[in-house]
Parts: structure tokens; sequence; C-alpha cells
């Protein structure tokens, strides 16, 4: 760590992290970068894209992962866990009330009628985001068999998850390493 | 105490499964919680997906809310900590070892691996969310319109999901 880019302490991991998961609706990605980057220079652009990298490649949320691997390279276990628990403490104690306040509402019908509508807008977002991340594959028609026969396993053979993944990780790799370009 | 556990085993499984994040598990999420365990009906599930986004934060909120409904604040924490636990091991484990990896040929080769089969997953996510969404001619329009939104204006997504809700409250959807 160069001396221009400051070692956060525990306190100011937890309460940066408080804040984006506060502000971030439908990710908070973007969030993470501003803060981590522009506002605090905890690191720079290319370290944060570097580490972002991983933590998109690896299961698991990506920033979630990144409160992980963020933290825990300032200050090993015990700063991954104050990022994580600053990112997850706000959001989980909403959605928790709002749940609640779902379960208390949920007879009246304008109530119902709203989730109806909300729950297929939220249905279109999953929807676009899919379609934004496949759009690469027109160009790619191995790949794109391959993202085929993944939703074809999954959407309605119904296989496990657990089982079809690392089989169709692997074939994958291999088919496009042997036959991709 | 067996609910607890049952939710833990199920969300440690799916954690380490979400390549290219939480939306990639849905279909398995979906699986277990309605179909292999019976916590949830299918529509509800649904529901809860679209209460998830409501709230701000990582898109993975779907995951307390589960466990909100199915076993109270226990099942919220069990699940929250289940779902990260597995993953932020192996980030932990990794972080340090990938910039050593970062140039060599394998580990391109299996990013680009995964990335077709991503892409399926959430295709899977998109049609199973939305047969369970879909109630009616008018649900599909929503579908259809908020789609459209999404991909080719920048008009702020929880605007749309806002506009939605006030539609259906009003009666006009459903």
């Amino acid at each position: 760590m160069s001396d221009t880019h400051p070692t956060p302490t525990l306190a100011a991991l937890f309460l940066n992290f408080f804040t984006i998961g506060l502000c971030g609706f439908g990710g908070v990605g973007p969030w993470a970068r501003r803060m981590v980057v522009e506002q605090r220079r905890w690191m720079s652009a290319a370290e944060f894209t570097d580490m972002l990298g991983l933590c998109q490649f690896l299961p698991g949320g990506n920033v979630m992962n990144l409160t992980i691997a963020l933290g825990a390279r300032f200050h090993g276990i015990p700063g991954a866990i104050a990022a994580f628990l600053g990112l997850m403490t706000g959001p989980v104690a909403i959605v928790i009330g709002l749940g609640a306040i779902y379960d208390q509402y949920a007879g009246l019908p304008a109530v119902r009628h709203a989730f109806a509508a909300l729950a297929a807008a939220a249905s279109a977002l999953v929807i676009a985001n899919a379609l934004k991340i496949a759009e690469p594959l027109r160009k790619r028609p191995l790949a794109a068999a391959v993202a085929t026969v993944t939703f074809v396993t999954i959407a309605l053979l119904r296989l496990p998850l657990l089982a079809a993944l690392p089989v169709l990780a692997l074939a994958s790799t291999a088919l496009l390493w042997r036959f991709g370009r | 105490m067996s609910t607890l556990i049952a939710l833990a085993v199920v969300f440690a499984e799916l954690s380490l499964l979400a390549f290219g994040g939480t939306n990639s598990i849905l279909p398995e999420m979906q699986r277990q919680t309605v179909e292999v365990h019976h916590w949830l009906g299918e529509h509800e599930f649904a529901a809860l997906f679209a209460l998830a986004q409501a709230a701000p934060g990582p898109n993975m909120m779907v995951v307390s809310l589960i466990g909100w409904r199915v076993a109270g604040l226990a099942g919220a924490l069990t699940t929250t900590a289940a779902v990260a636990t597995p993953s932020s091991v192996l980030t932990l484990l990794v972080s340090g070892a990938w910039y050593r990896f970062r140039d060599k040929p394998w580990r391109k080769a299996l990013q680009t691996g995964l990335m077709p089969v991503t892409a399926g997953l959430l295709m899977a996510s998109a049609a199973l969310l939305t047969t369970a969404t879909t109630l009616d001619w008018t649900t599909a329009a929503v579908t259809v319109a908020a789609t459209g939104l999404f991909l080719f204006t920048r008009f702020n997504p929880l605007l749309a999901l806002a506009a939605a809700a006030v539609l259906g409250a009003l009666g006009f959807v459903a």
C-alpha cells in the first residue's frame, strides 16, 4: 500500500459499507466503486477493478465477496467480518421490516394487486439482465449452444444445480478451449 | 431447530453454486424451497423475490426474506449466514493466490467457459420467475413493458417498479 492510499480502520470499514448497503438499490457495485476509489481512496481504480474481477469470477454475491476480499486485505479476517457486517446489517433489517409490513396488509385487495404488478415488473428486471448478459453470445454459436443446454437442464428438466453445474462448467470450458475460435 | 438446519444446508450449498451472483441460483433456490421442502408456494416465492427488490443493498436480499418467512428472525440470520459463509471462505482463501494466477491460461479458459453457463442460468431464472408472476394478460403486459423499459431506456428501475405497484394498487393489473 503506498501512503497515498490510507488504511481504513475496522470501524471505517463497517461504517462505509453500512452506508453502501443502504444507498444501493438494485445492486451496490457502482456505489462500492465510488466509495472505495473516489471518496475514500483506499485503493487505485486498477486495483479495485482487479479485485472486483476476482469477486465476480468466484461464486457468491459480487459485492459481498468484495467486502471479504477488501476487508481481509487491510485487516485480515476481522476486517473481512467488519466490512461484511457493515454491508449486510441495514439491508437485512429493512427487508425483514418490509416482510412484516407485507404480512400485515397482504389481505387487502389493493396490496395483493400492487404486489402482483410489482412481481411482474421484478421479473422484467431479471429478463433484461439475462438478455444483456446473453447478448454477446449471438456471435458465438458454440457458447450460445452451451447456454441453451444450461437453460434446458435447469429450467425445463429441473435437474439439481449441484450435480449439473460442475458438469456444465467443465464441459463448457473444455469445448470452448478446444473449439472456441 | 431441524428447519433451521435444513435451511442452513440448502443455502450453504447454494452459496458455492452462485456463479455470476445470486440471480443465477434462483431456479435452484425455487426448486429447493418450493418443490423439495415445500416451505413456500410458487407464487409466494415470486412475491418474496419482488419484495426483496424494494429493499436496498446487495441483490441477495431474497435469501434473508425467505429465511424470515420460513423461520422468523432466526431463519433470516441462518439463511443469510449460510449463503455468505462458504463463498466468503473461498474468497478469503483465493484472493491471496489470485494475483499469482491472473496470467495463467487455464484461468482465462475457465472464465470463458463459465460465462455461457451463467447466461443460461440467468435465462432459466428469468423464465421460472416470469412463469410464476404471469397471472393473466395484464401482468404479462407489465412484464413486457418493463423489460422494454429496462433494455432500451435509462429509466430508473426503482421508479418503474414503483409505477407498476401503483398501477396494481389502483386496480389496473391482475
